[in-house]
């Protein structure tokens, strides 16, 4: 009875607690479904989570040490690589079965070939040079090389540096070669499952061939 | 002969090869799969690709908007993303303790600035050299990634399982770069 009481139906209910959260979270809230705030949590303790089963992966991989990112830029090393199209096998056939099974939606970014290009190869500069990125990074501060501390706070810098120039960039940079959320798909519309299953057979061969011809 | 006297550190650079230091852990290939497990995970649970480098950006806003917030406020990238502590500077919080039990559990706590590779390239007495070459390869990695749309998580694994155009393109330049600038500072 008492329940009664303090849910007289269940639609004023469901309606109340949407109104009440809703408001001060749809300016900044990226996902545009309005979420009650118990969601708010669940999302950042879920990244927590998630966040260290990624850092622990990465450590045990090898892919946080200073010696393994070099040795892959140095083509001695094929750790890195490994690791990553070993983890895109997996994540293009799970993560297709399950968008055909309309269980997640897809999260493309758009392709910019000039934005895409000068971007990714200062990028790949920077990598060099701190032999991090910024997710190994983070396992590498977690794992104890006190030289990612630098790195860390060079990724917050540059962030801002960026978005000094971000309004620029996007006026002048970004429409050059802009193609929109281009993929595989759009190029080969034929079959989206035999587009996936073929990618993913050649980057099995290309770890077969690694696995072969390397010696770590 | 002045060059080598005065710089000897420019002539007396050591060969170094980085298979002599240890490997990984655990099988590469295992590790990546369940990365890419991971993935799946994330996709299906908290409805966003796994990546880095947009935490260190929501950081910079949040520190800007302490410092100066009108100017933080009008600057394109914090208008189209607005900073605050969400999923992905979440996400890099818990892969610092993630890694640090790996570490720990696998008796592979380091707990120094020069890692031994850069220390028998560059001399122990490299320290300086070493926290300018990292800061300046974080700035250069953040403007990059931001430009690029992503790092080696958002593009290199997480646009590219989705086969993005732009996210291959993307990673196959962050080698390009990262082969180049390795090979001149290790190789030569």
């Amino acid at each position: 009875m008492s329940t009664t009481t303090e849910k007289p139906s269940d639609t004023p209910a469901t309606d109340t607690t949407a109104h009440d959260t809703t408001t001060p979270h749809a300016e900044n809230d990226h996902n545009k479904q309005p979420k009650p705030l118990p969601a708010a949590h669940r999302s950042l303790a879920l990244g927590v989570l998630f966040g260290f089963v990624f850092g622990f992966l990465l450590q045990k991989g090898g892919v946080a040490k200073f010696h393994v990112l070099i040795g892959q830029l140095l083509l001695e090393d094929f750790t890195v690589v490994k690791v990553m199209l070993s983890a895109v096998v997996v994540g293009m056939l799970g993560i297709h079965a399950m968008h055909r099974a309309k269980m997640v939606e897809f999260h493309i970014k758009p392709t910019r070939l000039a934005s895409n290009v000068i971007g990714g190869l200062l990028f790949g500069c920077g990598f060099a040079l701190s032999a991090y990125c910024p997710g190994t990074g983070a396992a590498a501060l977690g794992q104890g090389n006190f030289d990612a501390i630098a790195m860390v706070v060079g990724m917050v810098a540059g962030s801002y540096v960026f978005a000094e120039a971000s309004g620029w960039i996007s006026r002048h940079l970004d429409p050059i070669g802009d193609k929109g959320k281009l993929t595989l798909f759009d190029l080969f519309p034929q079959s989206r499952t035999a587009v996936t299953l073929s990618s993913a057979s050649l980057l099995v061969i290309v770890l077969i061939v690694l696995e072969l011809t390397t010696t770590r | 002969m002045i060059l080598q006297t005065r710089f000897p550190s420019l002539t007396m650079l050591a060969e170094v090869n980085p298979l002599e230091y240890s490997g990984p852990a655990w099988s590469p290939y295992l590790v990546g799969a369940l990365i890419g497990v991971l993935s799946m995970l994330t996709f299906y649970f908290s409805n966003k690709p796994l990546g880095a480098s947009t935490a260190y950006a929501r950081v910079a806003g949040m520190l800007g908007n302490l410092a100066a917030p009108r100017h933080t406020q009008r600057l394109k990238y914090f208008q189209d993303n607005p900073p605050k502590v969400g999923w992905e500077v979440m996400l890099v919080l818990g892969v610092i303790l993630g890694a640090f039990l790996a570490a720990w559990s696998g008796n592979e706590w380091t707990g120094r600035l020069l890692p031994l590779m850069w220390q028998d390239r560059f001399g122990a007495d490299s320290g300086l050299l070493r926290v300018i070459v990292a800061f300046g390869g974080g700035v250069l990695m953040a403007f990059g990634a931001r430009m690029a749309g992503g790092c080696t998580s958002g593009h290199g694994i997480s646009g590219t399982l989705q086969l993005a155009v732009g996210s291959w393109i993307a990673a196959i330049c962050f080698f390009i770069g990262g082969i180049a600038t390795a090979m001149l500072m290790y190789a030569v």
